[in-house]
Parts: C-alpha cells; sequence; structure tokens
C-alpha cells in the first residue's frame, strides 16, 4: 500500500530549481530514506511534502488525499509527523510537555471546557501526561521527564523531537537527520528506534548523512543530486549505481561500510 | 503531609478503610501542592485577611483598582507572556466594557449584568474582526493595529459627548442584582477579589490544557507548533480574543465600581502601562501578572511622598527590575527558591 506519492514535484526559489519534477512513492510500514549532497533539496522537499512550501508544480498524495495546498496543521491531522534538521523544541516548556503538545491533535480542544477545566480536560491532560512519559522512555529519554527542555544536551532534545512526533500517532514521519551529531553510541540506539517504530508499522521517511546508518534500516533509498532523482532502489542496488558513486558516495562509501 | 500518610498507613495497616484514607489524604495532600491550587488558595487567604489592613475608602479604591488591573494584566498575560503576541490596544478594551456598561445601564436602563456581557461580546467580536486578518501576518503587525485601535476607541469616546459625556466623562449608575444595589467601596472590595479568584483559576485552567499548551507551543516554535497539528493562526485570534474579553469584563466592573467613566481609561498610557505591569510582574506566569499589577498600582500610591519625582523613582525601579531580572520579578524569584529548596 502506497502511503505518500509526489508527483512532478518542482520548487524554484527565484532561477534555483531546490527540487525539480521529482517523482516517487512511498510504501507503508517502510524506512524510506533519501539521500544525496548538501544541497541536493532534501529538506526542501521535507519543507514540501509537510506543507511549510508551497510547491512550484506537482502534486503531493497522501493516502490517496491530494493534500497540496493543505496546510502544515491539515498535513498533521492526516498522519504527517516530523522533526528538524535545526531543532525546533519548545523551550518555553518542559521535556514532558513537549511531547504533550504532540497530543494536541488526540485532544479535547474546546475553549469552554478548558476555561473551567471540565473532567474531560483533567481526562486529557493525564492520558497525554502518561503517554508522553512512555514516549520518552521508549526514545531512551527517561532520565529526562522531569526536566527543563533548556536544560538537556543536544542529542537528547533530538530524540526528544522523535518522542513529540510519536507522539501523534502520525501515519508517515519524516526524520530530518536524526544522527546528526550524535556519538556512534547514540546513532546506534536512533538505528535501532528507526527500525522499532517502522516494525510498530509508522512508515518513515528519512534524511541522513551518516551513510552506515541508512544502508543499516532503510527498505530503499532514493538518491537526489541538484533537486532531482538520480537513483532509486534498495541499498545494494543503490550502493552499486554508478552514477551514485560518482555524484556522491565515492570512497566515503566503502569507508562508511567497513 | 509525608508523614501524615505514614502515621495514618501505620494505624490502619491492615484495613482497607485505611489505606482509601492514606491514598485520599495523599492525594489531598497532592492537589494542594500544584502551583494552581495552591496559589489560589494563598490568593484567597490573602484577600481575606486584606481589610484589616485597609484604614479608609481610598486604601478599599486602591485595592478594587488593584484588582481590576490585575484581571487585565492576567488576560493579558495569556496574550503575550504565553501566546507571545503583543497588543498595545488593551486600554481599549477595558474602555469599551467601561462604556458599554455605562451606556447600556444609564440610557437604556439595561439590568447591568446583561450590560455586561453585552460588552464582553461587542469586544470579542471586533477583537475577532481585527485580529483575523492582521494574525495571519508575522511579526509587530498585531502591536501597530492594536495601537491603532486602541486610538480610534478613544477618540470616539471622546467625540461622542451626546453618548459618552466627551472628555468630562459620565457617570455609572450602580449596579443592580434583581433588587440588591451593589455600592460602597466594601462591597466594591468584594466583588473585585471574587471576580480576580475567578480571573487567576480560569487563567491557571487554560494554560495547563490542551490549548493552553498549543499557546505556549506557537510561542516556542511556530513551524513546529503547524507541525504537531496546532493552527497557529486559529490559536493566535482565539487568545487574542480571550484577553480582550478578560479586559472588557474588567472594565465593565471598573465602571460601576468608581461610578464614574472618563476616556483616560482609553488612553494610550493606560496600554502602556498595562504591558508594563506584565513584564514587570513576569511574562508566563499568571500570579506574575497580579503581582506586576499589584506593584505598579499600589506604588505610585506610596510614592506621592516624592511629589514631582515620583515618576523618576517608579521608573528607576522599573529599569532596576528589568536589568536585574529581565524574566520579570516572580518567575526570577521563583527559580531562585526552587534553586535553594533542591
Amino acid at each position: 500500500m502506497t502511503v505518500l506519492q509526489v508527483h512532478g514535484l518542482t520548487k524554484a526559489f527565484g532561477g534555483v530549481h531546490a527540487v525539480a519534477d521529482l517523482s516517487f512513492s512511498v510504501s507503508a510500514g517502510h524506512v524510506h530514506s533519501i539521500i544525496g549532497p548538501n544541497g541536493a533539496g532534501k529538506t526542501t522537499l521535507f519543507n514540501l511534502i509537510t506543507g511549510v512550501y508551497t510547491p512550484t508544480a506537482g502534486r503531493i498524495v497522501l493516502a490517496g488525499e491530494d493534500v497540496t495546498v493543505l496546510t502544515t496543521a491539515a498535513r498533521a491531522e492526516r498522519g504527517v509527523a516530523r522533526t528538524f534538521q535545526n531543532l525546533q523544541i519548545f523551550f518555553n516548556m518542559s521535556a514532558l510537555e513537549n511531547v504533550m503538545v504532540g497530543r494536541h491533535l488526540h485532544s479535547p480542544r474546546r475553549l469552554l471546557a478548558s476555561l473551567v477545566h471540565l473532567p474531560v480536560i483533567k481526562r486529557a491532560n493525564r492520558d497525554a501526561r502518561d503517554r508522553a512519559a512512555a514516549l520518552m522512555e521508549r526514545v531512551g529519554l527517561a532520565a529526562y521527564i522531569d526536566a527543563e527542555s533548556g536544560s538537556m544536551p543536544y542529542g537528547a532534545l533530538k530524540r526528544l523531537e522523535i518522542a513529540r512526533a510519536l507522539a501523534a500517532e502520525p501515519k508517515i514521519l519524516l526524520l530530518d537527520e536524526p544522527a546528526a551529531g550524535l556519538n556512534p553510541r547514540e546513532t546506534l540506539e536512533i538505528d535501532q528506534l528507526i527500525q522499532s517504530i517502522a516494525a510498530d508499522g509508522t512508515t518513515v521517511l528519512l534524511v541522513e548523512h551518516n551513510m552506515k546508518l541508512v544502508m543499516g534500516v532503510s527498505d530503499h533509498i532514493l538518491v537526489l543530486d541538484y533537486g532531482r532523482r538520480l537513483a532509486e532502489g534498495t541499498a545494494a542496488a543503490v550502493r552499486e549505481n554508478p552514477d551514485v558513486i560518482r555524484a556522491y558516495l565515492g570512497a566515503g562509501m566503502e569507508g562508511g561500510h567497513a | 503531609m509525608q508523614r501524615q500518610g505514614d502515621s495514618l498507613r501505620r494505624g490502619f495497616a491492615t484495613k482497607d478503610i485505611g489505606a482509601a484514607r492514606a491514598t485520599h489524604v495523599a492525594r489531598g495532600a497532592a492537589w494542594l501542592r500544584t502551583a494552581r491550587h495552591g496559589g489560589i488558595l494563598a490568593l484567597i487567604a490573602v484577600l481575606l485577611i486584606l481589610p484589616v489592613f485597609l484604614p479608609n475608602n481610598f486604601y478599599y479604591d486602591v485595592a478594587i483598582k488593584t484588582a481590576l488591573n490585575a484581571i487585565v494584566c492576567i488576560g493579558l498575560n495569556l496574550l503575550i507572556g504565553y501566546a507571545g503576541q503583543i497588543s498595545l490596544g488593551h486600554a481599549g478594551f477595558f474602555a469599551l466594557g467601561a462604556y458599554a456598561s455605562a451606556i447600556l445601564t444609564s440610557h437604556y436602563k439595561w439590568p447591568g449584568l446583561l450590560a455586561m456581557l453585552a460588552g464582553a461580546l461587542g469586544v470579542a467580536l471586533l477583537a475577532f474582526l481585527v485580529a483575523r486578518p492582521i494574525l495571519r501576518l508575522r511579526g509587530h503587525y498585531l502591536a501597530m493595529a492594536t495601537l491603532g485601535l486602541g486610538i480610534i476607541v478613544s477618540i470616539v469616546i471622546n467625540r461622542e459627548i451626546p453618548w459618552t459625556g466627551g472628555p468630562d466623562g459620565m457617570s455609572v449608575p450602580a449596579l443592580r442584582i434583581w433588587d440588591w444595589r451593589l455600592t460602597g467601596p466594601v462591597t466594591w472590595y468584594w466583588i473585585s477579589a471574587g471576580a480576580l479568584v475567578l480571573a487567576v483559576w480560569v487563567s491557571l485552567n487554560l494554560v495547563e490544557s490542551p490549548v493552553g499548551r498549543a499557546l505556549r507551543a506557537l510561542h516556542g516554535s511556530e513551524i513546529a507548533a503547524e507541525t504537531a497539528g496546532i493552527e497557529t493562526s486559529r490559536y493566535k485570534v482565539l487568545v487574542f480574543v480571550v484577553s480582550a474579553v478578560f479586559a472588557s469584563i474588567a472594565g465593565s466592573l471598573f465602571a460601576h465600581a468608581e461610578r464614574f467613566v472618563t476616556p483616560v481609561e482609553a488612553g494610550f498610557l493606560r496600554s502602556i502601562e498595562f504591558v508594563t505591569m506584565v513584564v514587570l510582574g513576569g511574562m508566563a506566569s499568571t500570579f506574575g501578572a497580579l503581582v506586576g499589577a499589584s506593584i505598579l498600582t499600589v506604588l505610585p500610591q506610596v510614592l506621592t511622598a516624592f511629589d514631582e519625582y515620583k515618576h523618576v523613582v517608579l521608573g528607576a525601579i522599573m529599569i532596576g527590575v528589568m536589568i536585574f531580572m529581565p524574566r520579570g520579578l516572580v518567575p526570577t524569584l521563583m527559580s531562585l527558591w526552587r534553586r535553594r529548596a533542591s
């Protein structure tokens, strides 16, 4: 089953085509990775899929529904969640509250009920707190459940974003360089986390520079270069592709895979 | 509280009823420990004891004005402190509430509570109409728009002399609830105190709800909030309307408490005063807004001893607080206290 389809997607900033006539589809429950050199259009693609940018041309179809013109929030409601390459933490909230915000779409949001604190709000708060705490444990942040977000180290904040995204129970989770800046041990934990997320049935779309991680977890890899598709296929197929080796992987590939 | 639970548990060690009672006590203790309920109880205690220290009507009047300013600031803090938006026109909403009550009860003989409700609904509608186009834009557009709105309200009140009495102001009938005529500083002290407790409670409730978390989230990161499914522009409009209604209701109460309203209440300086109170007390803190409003309402009265240097002293205090406690009084003191405790 296809979760996400992209047809002829194009995004031009002035004369520069960050994404050019790109088409691909993502099937459910798999880990799909998007790789490519810096400036290949990976983050732009994420911003197009989540509705931060409006495409210059092309269509985005989510679970059979055309979402090309929908807002970011409306796409979130339809099951798109993401993390950010440059952290987007709510630093004015505690770590747990950050994850609780992820429950927004599953919580009652009536103003009057909130103002007088009806039982339905109390229940929702308790439920959100319990689920957020469980998610923090799941991503390995049990030690930070009572922490202020501002006092957490970088690696923990990356995982906090994953917990927040998972709290929404998305159909598809977009991870933008989850291993950037992490040490090898933390990277291994992210590797395992991605696999367990996919095993639970959440489709993962991964942008990542760490080739060892990408080659290990991906069911399918899309290689971008200058906003265009350079190659596509399984890890093994992509690794052997001469275009990919020339444009991007080169000698680093063997090093990463050794 | 811990010890009390322990002794209870020991006493009824084997009995179910004892266990049930112990959890009940523990739950009660937890209920008190949350900042929400503890803070509200402390506030109620202060408000109950305060009259002992109020020697005459003048002091009662200062207390009433403090409470009503605090209600405006608690609402404004939802907008500024929690949602990270700014309004430079809240005196306009305060004045609209005040004049709605004044005009509807005097010219049209409406019941006071109905007039207050009508004022609040009118202000809500106006706030909605102003905020909806503006809040789609980012940046300082809301500050500019609310500044303009406040000035327009002030001009209209000054010019519509047949309705408002113009610059001379107008007197307001006493608030009547059926046959009950509410007048006098002592009565209004208790009404304002009750309204203040209600405002604090409602504000704390909102902050600790999914809607409140959405507001804080859009302040923290708009893009991350949108990604979590929060329609940021809708929530900004919502909190703007809520905070305007706080101001309107405070304005209506003010009109009936003072029995007289003037266009000074709609002035730009009043709007600035409200924002200053919120910033001084501490942003994103309901009790901070309350403390800021109390200080900046009471201090000018105390500082009359300094005569014309009053404003200089006031300014110096504010500069000092902003330099040494940029997060505002209450959040700074709270974190100091917490660090001490741990």
